[in-house]
C-alpha cells in the first residue's frame, strides 16, 4: 500500500461493488489521489455473484477483469478492504472520514495457494453463495477476489485450528497478532457507493419463502446456476435434489409494494427474463419456465431481449401477482394460486420450484450513512445538501450494471469538481 | 330516486365512482395485480372479484357494476386490504358501491345480505337500539309466513336456550327498548341525509 498521506484534495469512495470500483478508478485516471473502502474481504460486490450478466448474458468476470486490471496499473489509487467508514465529519471540501479494519489474519505475502484452508477443518456459511452452503473457515471469497488473499475467519483466529493454518502456511503470510484497526483519513469529497441486499424474501408471508424448501430467491439462483456455486451449476430442488424444470418467476416479489418495497427494483424483469435462459440452457426443450408479472420492464433497450425471450417457446408468461403459494406435501411441489388479469381465470398451478424475482434494497439507509445526507422514501441516497457527498450506483437508485457505472462516472465527476475547487482555494 | 344526475356521468363511470362512492377516488390506482382476487376467501365463488369490478368500473360498465350482487358477498375479512400492494381500501369501495347502488335503486333485488342490511338498518333506527328478538324474527319471516314458521320451529331449541341464558328478552316483542330521545336520533340521521345527498348531488 502506498504512503501518501490523504489531503483534502482526496476522494474516498465508499463501497467496492462495480460502482465503486468505477468511481474509483475515473477519478485516479484522471489524476486525483483516491481512497477505495470496501467492508468485505474483496472488491466486485454483487455482480462477482451472478451468473452471467444480462443483456450480453457474458460473465460476469469480463467487466471485473478489465477493472480490476486498471486498478491494478492505477498509482493514484490507494484499496482497502475490510474496511467499514464509521463516520464522516467536516463538510464539503474538508472531511475526516473513521475508518474501522478488521482483521484480515492474512499478510500481502499470501500466494493465494490455499494450503491455509486445506490444514482447517471448520466451516462457516458461505456469504458468497447467499449462505446455501458452508465454507472453510480459512477462505479465498471467490474466484474472482480481490485482492486475491485467503482470509481467516475470526472465529478461528485464537483457536488450535488458527495456529494448524499458519503452520501450514510456507510464506509466513498468517499473522494472528492482528487487531481491529481505526484509522482518520483527511478527504475532500465522498462518493457512497455502499450498493443493495435482496429483500428479506420470508417477510412476503403468503409466499413462504423460508417455509417451502422450493421456494427460493433470484439471487440464491443465480448462484444454483453458477458453475462455482453450491450445486456445480445443476439447476436443481432444494428438497430433494431432483433437476428443477418447471420453474416459476414470481415478479414483483416485494417490490411495487406498498407493504414492502415502494420502489421498482427495474432490474427484476430483466433478471428473470434472463434466468429463464439459464433453465433453457441447463434443460433445452425440456425445460419450462414460466414468468408470472403485474407488467414487463424492461426498459429502453433491453425491449429486445424481452422479445427474445417471449419467442422462446419454453417460456410461458401469466399476467397476474401471485396471491399465495401452498405446498404440496407429497411431492413438496410449491403450487402457485391467483387469478390471471387475461380473463380473470383463477389458476392453482404446480411447479417444480419457485424463483421470487426479490427486489433490491439499499443495503445502507440514510439513516445509517456516518453524515447528513439526502435519501428517498425508500432509502436511496442522492448525498449531502452541499454536494460533498455524492452517491453512485444502486445506493443512488435500483440500477443495473450498465446504468450503475454511467451513474458512477457522473458521480466521479462530480466528487472531481468538489476536490479540484478545493485544490484551487488552498493554492490561491 | 332519479335518473337525471346518473345520467350526467353516464359515459363517464369512473369519474362519477370518484365523485360519489366512498373511496371512489382510489379505484384509478388499481394497477390489476391481482393479489385481491386470488386472496379473497370467496376464490372463484363470486362473479366479479374488487380486481375485475374495478376493471369494469374503468370500462364504463356502469349497469353491470351496478346491478353486481359481488359487493353484497363481501365478508369484510379485509385480506385484500391487508395484501393490496397499492393500499387501495378495498373492502370499504366494495361497501361503498353497494350503498351507492341501493341508493340509487339499482342493487340486485332479494340479495340477501342487501335485505339483512335493510332490515338491520329500519330495526336500529326505529327506536335507537337494536332490537334482536324482532331483527330475528323479520329475517325468518322475510320469505312468508310459512317459510318463516318453519325457520322458528327449527331454531326453537336455540332460542330456547338463549332465552334461559337471558340472551333473548320475549318481551322485546312488545315495544322494546329505546333510546331515551328517539326524535333527537331521527333527527340527526335525516340531517346526516340531507347534507350527503346535497353532497352527492342524490335528489331523492
Ligand atoms: C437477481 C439479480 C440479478 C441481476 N442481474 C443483473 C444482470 O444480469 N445484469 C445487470 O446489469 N445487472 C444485474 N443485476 C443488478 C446488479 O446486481 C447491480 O446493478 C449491481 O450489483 C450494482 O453494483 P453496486 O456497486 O452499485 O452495488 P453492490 O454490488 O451492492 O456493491 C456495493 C459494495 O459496497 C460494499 N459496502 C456496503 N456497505 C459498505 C460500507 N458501509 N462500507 C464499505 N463498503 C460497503 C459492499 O460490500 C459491496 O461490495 C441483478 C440484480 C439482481 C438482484
Amino acid at each position: 500500500m502506498t504512503a501518501r498521506v490523504a489531503t483534502n484534495e482526496s476522494i474516498l469512495v465508499v463501497g467496492g461493488g462495480i460502482s465503486g470500483m468505477t468511481a474509483a478508478l475515473e477519478a485516479a485516471e484522471c489524476g486525483r489521489q483516491v481512497i477505495l473502502a470496501e467492508k468485505t474481504p474483496t472488491l466486485g460486490g454483487r455482480t462477482a455473484l451472478l451468473y452471467r450478466y444480462f443483456p450480453k448474458m457474458c460473465h460476469p468476470v469480463c467487466g471485473l477483469e478489465i477493472n480490476l486490471r486498471r486498478l491494478k496499473a492505477n498509482r493514484n489509487l490507494r484499496i482497502l478492504t475490510m474496511a467499514e467508514v464509521v463516520r464522516i465529519e467536516g463538510a464539503r471540501g474538508d472531511y475526516t472520514a473513521t475508518l474501522r479494519i478488521a482483521p484480515r489474519y492474512v499478510n500481502e505475502n499470501c500466494t493465494a495457494c490455499g494450503a491455509c484452508a486445506e490444514a482447517v477443518a471448520s466451516t462457516i456459511p458461505n456469504p458468497y453463495n447467499y449462505g446455501l452452503d458452508r465454507m472453510k473457515a480459512a477462505y479465498l471469497p471467490h474466484a474472482m477476489a480481490y485482492p486475491q488473499r485467503y482470509v481467516l475467519d475470526p472465529s478461528i483466529a485464537g483457536t488450535e485450528e488458527g495456529q494448524q493454518a499458519r503452520a501450514a502456511c510456507r510464506y509466513g503470510a498468517i499473522d494472528l497478532d492482528m487487531k481491529e484497526e481505526t484509522i482518520a483519513l483527511k478527504v475532500g469529497a465522498v462518493v457512497w457507493a455502499t450498493g443493495w441486499k435482496p429483500y428479506d424474501a420470508a417477510k412476503i408471508q403468503p409466499y413462504g419463502y423460508g417455509r417451502y424448501a422450493n421456494v427460493i430467491t433470484s439471487v440464491e439462483f443465480e448462484r444454483l446456476a453458477d458453475p462455482r456455486g453450491p450445486t456445480g451449476g445443476a439447476i436443481l430442488r432444494p428438497s430433494d435434489g431432483k433437476p428443477a424444470k418447471n420453474v416459476a418467476f414470481i415478479q414483483c416479489a416485494g417490490s411495487r409494494d406498498e407493504n414492502h418495497l415502494r420502489h421498482c427494483s427495474r432490474i427484476c424483469c430483466m433478471a428473470s427474463l434472463k434466468q429463464t435462459q439459464y433453465l433453457r440452457e441447463a434443460y433445452g426443450e425440456d425445460a419450462r419456465s414460466t414468468i408470472y408479472y403485474i407488467d414487463i420492464r424492461a426498459i429502453d433497450r433491453f425491449e429486445d431481449f424481452y422479445q427474445k425471450v417471449q419467442h422462446d417457446a419454453t417460456v410461458r408468461f401469466v399476467k397476474s401477482k401471485v396471491a399465495r403459494i401452498a405446498e404440496d406435501e407429497k411431492t413438496r411441489n410449491p403450487i402457485l394460486h391467483g387469478v390471471d388479469t387475461e380473463g380473470y381465470h383463477h389458476y392453482a398451478t404446480s411447479h417444480d420450484l419457485v424463483v421470487l424475482a426479490i427486489g433490491m434494497e439499499p443495503e445502507v439507509t440514510g439513516a445509517q450513512v456516518p453524515a447528513e445526507v439526502i435519501e428517498d422514501s425508500s432509502g436511496f441516497i442522492e448525498g449531502a445538501a452541499d454536494g460533498g457527498i455524492v452517491a453512485a450506483g444502486v445506493a443512488a437508485a435500483p440500477l443495473d450494471v450498465n446504468r450503475a457505472v454511467q451513474s458512477a462516472t457522473a458521480a466521479s465527476l462530480r466528487a472531481i469538481a468538489v476536490v479540484h475547487r478545493a485544490a484551487a482555494t488552498e493554492n490561491a | 330516486m332519479s335518473a337525471q344526475v346518473p345520467e350526467r356521468y353516464r359515459n363517464d363511470f369512473l369519474r362519477e365512482v370518484e365523485e360519489r362512492v366512498e373511496e371512489g377516488r382510489w379505484v384509478k390506482m388499481c394497477m390489476q395485480c391481482g393479489v385481491c382476487a386470488g386472496s379473497c376467501p370467496f376464490g372463484p365463488h363470486w362473479e366479479h372479484s374488487p380486481q375485475k369490478i374495478f376493471m369494469m368500473i374503468r370500462a364504463g360498465k356502469r349497469a353491470e357494476v351496478l346491478g353486481s350482487d359481488s359487493m353484497w358477498m363481501c365478508t369484510s375479512c379485509y385480506n385484500c386490504i391487508v395484501r393490496c400492494p397499492r393500499k387501495l381500501p378495498i373492502t370499504h369501495i366494495m361497501h361503498g358501491l353497494a350503498n351507492y347502488a341501493h341508493r340509487l335503486g339499482l342493487a340486485p333485488k332479494g340479495q340477501p345480505t342487501r335485505e339483512f342490511a335493510r332490515l338491520f338498518w329500519d330495526n336500529c333506527i326505529k327506536q335507537g337500539r337494536a332490537n334482536e328478538l324482532k331483527l330475528t324474527l323479520g329475517l325468518y319471516f322475510k320469505d312468508g309466513l310459512a317459510a318463516g314458521i318453519k325457520t322458528a320451529l327449527a331454531m326453537k331449541g336455540i332460542g330456547l336456550g338463549m332465552f334461559k341464558a337471558k340472551r333473548i328478552n320475549p318481551m322485546e316483542l312488545f315495544g322494546g327498548h329505546r333510546i331515551k330521545d328517539v326524535k333527537g336520533l331521527h333527527a340527526i340521521i335525516a340531517k346526516a341525509r340531507e347534507i350527503e345527498d346535497r353532497r352527492k348531488g342524490y335528489t331523492s
